[in-house]
């Protein structure tokens, strides 16, 4: 007698669970659904009614409209292309040597070293972009791409993660038996080590290059010439007067600017999110 | 760890350790701690103007953070900074506990919730300055998607502006943050109950307790780090606030409704006359506020980790002892 309400309440239970879920699943794809529909209107019919599910024939004038004013897709393109894979691999290259130093080797300040990366992990690059921007001006390196790159080769995120990781996962025997057949300490790290972390680095290199795909503030500070503007700054001039009433183009330039992460993001979903939850465990 | 690291100990190879660290050292000093000194310096001087290369320092050397402290706009914009972060966090913690309170029920286990994790978590992918182009556009006026759907539901006679009132514009900024950031706190959640040890929840369920006395008696005493973390962390994050409230809205906003501390400081640097001194001051008192915040964030994790090292060293002992007994291999 008791038990048919309880079965009563979990079907409630599960049925609200999902509607719920389905809602905010509705709600993550909407927007993009409705840019991407409105990416192939006319502004005339985005006029009329702005919110279609369906698309239309004028992606080319769109197009058109779009390339014969200042938004370039792929100068933005090939330039974050440049600076996203630059920083991805200074980062995760010399986060891993770095934490390699933390964990294999005996140093007297190795403690004091992790915990000044601990202590300026949460340090964003908002609060010393003014001393940046003056530096670099100094240096002559504003609009110049590695002033975007070299900086993740310090990258103390990383270095932690990847020293969490080594911690549990490198064993240094393999390491002293290299020692004995006579590799060298440089050439270990780089042909046994390395393969070793591969997962690790792989779930780092996704993070740092989407983080420096998106990134917005130091690349507005820094590049003024427009062949240098990556992805996000080209973005940002869609915000500008000249495109105040062209609806149907900027829809497709913000289209053209989510497209390859939407394609990343369904093909690596699965390693994303196990990322996203493991770096909570690994704090 | 330790107990490996001392087999293969030798004097010669430790010279490695320092040699490994050097190219981060040596990038950090030049392009972290370099530039963090410089903004403390220019913060003390009279550094303005585009084209400006030297500086004095100033009679009175506290003269631009009394300025900034004074200054309206910025305390304006500290308050909008944490207006909109409370706004969207209060709601997006509340959200993210209901889902983790659901997607972890063990009498009743919700399937799809991969698919589900990787729809709530798509938009924290995707670049902040196309979202806040994308949702200017979706709550355009007096031609936009919002404005289309309510006057269609008969819920408005004329289009709404959203980017003239003050308080709508700040509920959108709020609620853009909220609908990027759920779903990131939605599994870090998840994965914080997953961590907590299966037999709590296990004799909890012989005691009889229900799945709701279960959730405020055993899960959100054992996840108290994890919010803590979570809150903090947001809270830094939210007051670095930048790419939405500065491409929503250009400029701040009706009456400035939308300008953050971020905001504010890059306006203040990069536009108008170029104040840098003034920029680099509230870049040092936001610099301070953050530290003060990210010591609490340091704390929680190094207790985190010493406790993690603890048990990693009973774990040892305890294998070794079964080793001696011959119990393992």
């Amino acid at each position: 007698m008791g038990t048919l309400p309880k079965i009563r309440n979990k079907k409630q239970f599960t049925g609200i669970v999902y509607a719920v879920s389905i809602v905010l699943a509705i709600l993550s794809i909407l927007p993009f659904w409705i840019m991407i529909a409105n990416a192939t209107r006319s502004t005339y019919q985005i006029q009329q009614h702005a919110i279609s599910l369906f698309p239309s024939e004028f992606l080319m004038s769109n197009l058109k409209v779009l390339t014969g004013k200042i938004f370039n897709p792929i100068t933005g393109f090939v330039n974050s292309l440049i600076v996203s894979t630059g920083a991805t691999f200074c980062a995760v290259y010399f986060s891993t040597l770095t934490a390699y130093a933390l964990v294999a080797y005996d140093w007297k300040l190795r403690q004091a070293f992790f915990t000044v990366i601990l202590a300026v992990m949460m340090i964003p690059t908002q609060v010393i972009s003014i001393g940046f921007y003056q530096f670099m001006y100094r240096m002559h390196m504003t609009n110049n791409l590695l002033a975007l790159i070299l900086p993740s080769i310090a990258a103390p995120m990383t270095v932690f993660f990847m020293r969490q990781y080594m911690l549990p996962a490198l064993n240094l025997d393999i390491v002293a038996s290299a020692r004995i057949d006579g590799a060298g300490e440089f050439r270990t790290f780089n042909s046994i080590v390395l393969p070793i972390t591969k997962p690790a680095m792989a779930t780092q290199a996704i993070f740092t290059y989407v983080s420096s795909w998106n990134s917005l503030f130091m690349p507005m500070i820094l590049l003024t010439k427009k062949e240098n503007y990556t992805m996000p700054i080209m973005v940002s001039l869609l915000k500008g007067d000249i495109y105040k009433t062209e609806y149907g183009a900027v829809y497709l330039a913000l289209t053209m600017s989510v497209l390859p992460l939407l394609i990343v993001y369904f093909l690596l979903s699965k390693y994303i999110i196990a990322g996203v939850a493991l770096g909570s465990v690994k704090e | 760890m330790s107990q490996s690291g001392k087999q293969v100990k030798s004097v010669s190879y430790a010279k490695y350790g320092y040699l490994f660290s050097i190219p981060f050292i040596v990038t950090f000093l030049i392009f972290s701690l370099y530039p963090t000194v410089f903004t403390a310096i220019i913060g003390f001087t009279d550094f303005k103007g585009v084209t400006a290369t030297t500086f004095n320092f100033l009679k009175d050397p506290f003269a631009n953070f009394v300025g900034i402290i004074n200054n309206v706009t910025f305390q304006n914009s500290l308050k909008n900074t944490l207006i909109i972060w409370m706004i969207n966090f209060i709601p997006q913690i509340g959200l993210a506990l209901l889902l983790t309170a659901w997607f972890t029920n063990r009498s009743r286990k919700i399937r799809g919730q991969g698919a589900f994790k990787v729809l709530f978590y798509l938009p924290n992918i995707i670049t902040a300055a196309t979202v806040a182009i994308l949702y200017s556009a979706i709550f355009g006026y007096p031609v936009g998607p919002v404005n289309d759907i309510l006057a269609s539901l008969h819920l408005i006679n004329k289009p709404f502006d959203f980017s003239t009132d003050p308080w709508a514009a700040k509920l959108v900024v709020a609620f853009i943050q909220f609908w990027m950031w759920y779903g990131y706190t939605t599994i870090i959640l998840i994965s914080g109950v997953l961590g907590i040890n299966p037999e709590l929840f296990e004799s909890a369920e012989i005691d009889g307790a229900t799945p709701r006395q279960t959730f405020f008696r055993i899960t959100l005493p054992c996840m108290r780090t994890i919010l803590l973390f979570t809150l903090i962390t947001s809270l830094i994050g939210g007051l670095n606030m930048f790419d939405i409230p500065k491409l929503y809205i250009w400029n701040g906003g009706p009456a400035n409704a939308t300008m953050t501390t971020s905001v504010f400081i890059y306006a203040q640097a990069f536009s108008g006359s170029y104040m840098y001194n003034r920029a680099a001051a509230a870049s040092m008192i936001m610099f301070v506020i953050i530290a003060i915040l990210s010591a609490f964030v340091f704390y929680l994790m190094r207790d985190k980790y010493e406790s993690r090292s603890k048990k990693l060293i009973r774990m040892a002992k305890r294998a070794n002892r079964k080793a001696k007994k011959g119990v393992a291999v």
